[in-house]
């Protein structure tokens, strides 16, 4: 043990694995840094495919159409027509741009030379569950009525009539408050999560490579490493995911009350 | 006793109040993830059960079970951003 006693892991705090300096812009608010140069890239990225796929578009699809529609297909089969039936096709291309844009935001924890989910800041997260909040009330009031759609939220039918003092605060804090709050946290802290997981596995694998047990530690530390790189893979597919459908099912509920 | 507060004198003065900081936040996480385990756990058996007794309905299941995953799930990552936000 005493050869192991001036081993110790020096794990970087938090701000430091997720806070980047200026690059150009100032420090102020409008500064731009690592994070905000990879949503940029990201909304290249998104808008370019989507832009190629549409450019010479065929009868029979090949190359980049063929690729783009069939996330289309996913996003129509998966999410709309699961969700909200024929008539949510309007937003169709709404969820669709949300799914590659998130996606694609996220798998930059796992590219070489990026290595950070634009997600794991709060920013982008915090501004879509916003949109989305804005989104599906906007809907509700659109489709039955700013009363209706209060009343629908508030008091749904087929309460006993002495239960809404209990049902009516905790609809209106679930629906109102708490759903754009557990958007956008559940997106960023997935992120984060899995930033700070690969973070502390980089850190073990390499500081056991230069220990003298390394042969007996490293392998196991690095074989993790790989394999919850590919674990980060699903959990960015499955956010974008999430994210998607829980868009649609509110925008549905918002739209057809229940009855 | 004695020999507790011996140890306690010898400390750095803020060392107490970090370790306690430290010990909070993974209590905060830790106990912030006991109910979502378990209810992750209720819905992917039973959507595991349903899949396996109606093999045709699979993927609406599916669909409906990472949709109750996700609601499930809210309360342990709000616990986990807590974790950060506990100050020293």
């Amino acid at each position: 043990m005493a050869a192991m006693a001036g081993f110790a892991l020096e794990f970087p705090p938090v701000s430091h694995v997720t806070e980047w300096p200026s690059i150009f812009g100032g420090d102020g608010p409008l500064a731009v840094n690592k994070v905000v140069i990879l949503m940029w890239l990201s909304v290249a990225l998104v808008f370019g495919l989507f832009y190629l796929a549409s450019r010479r578009s065929q009868l029979v699809p090949s190359g980049v159409q063929n690729f783009a529609e069939s996330i289309v297909d996913f996003v129509r089969d998966g999410v709309v027509l699961q969700t909200m039936g024929p008539d949510g096709l309007k937003f169709l291309p709404l969820l669709v741009m949300m799914f590659c844009f998130i996606f694609v935001t996220n798998i930059w924890e796992i590219i070489p030379v990026a290595q950070m989910p634009v997600n794991a800041r709060v920013a982008l997260p915090a501004y879509m569950g916003v949109l989305v909040w804005v989104l599906y009330n906007y809907m509700g009031i659109a489709s039955q009525g700013f009363f209706g759609y209060f009343k629908s939220v508030l008091f749904p039918p087929g309460v006993p009539k002495a239960l809404y003092i209990l049902v009516t605060p905790i609809e209106f804090v679930s629906t109102i408050i708490v759903r754009p709050f557990s958007l956008a946290v559940r997106l960023f802290a997935n992120m984060l999560a899995g930033h700070l997981l690969l973070v502390s596995f980089i850190v073990i694998t390499s500081a056991t490579f230069t220990l003298s047990l390394s042969l007996v530690i490293w392998p196991v530390s690095f074989g993790l490493l790989v394999a919850l790189t590919g674990f980060e893979v699903l959990v960015s597919v499955l956010q974008a995911f999430i994210f998607t459908i829980l868009t649609a099912v509110y925008i549905a509920g918002a739209m057809h009350p229940e009855h | 006793m004695s020999f507790t507060l011996q140890v306690l004198a010898q400390q750095e003065p803020g060392e107490l109040a970090e370790g306690l900081t430290a010990v909070g936040r993974g209590i905060v996480y830790g106990a912030a993830a006991i109910g979502p385990g378990i209810g992750i756990g209720i819905v992917v058996g039973n959507a595991i059960t349903a899949m396996a007794r109606q093999p045709e309905s699979a993927g609406m299941v599916r669909t409906t079970m990472f949709l109750g995953i996700a609601f499930t799930e809210a309360l342990a990552l709000f616990g986990f951003v807590l974790s950060f936000i506990v100050a020293g």
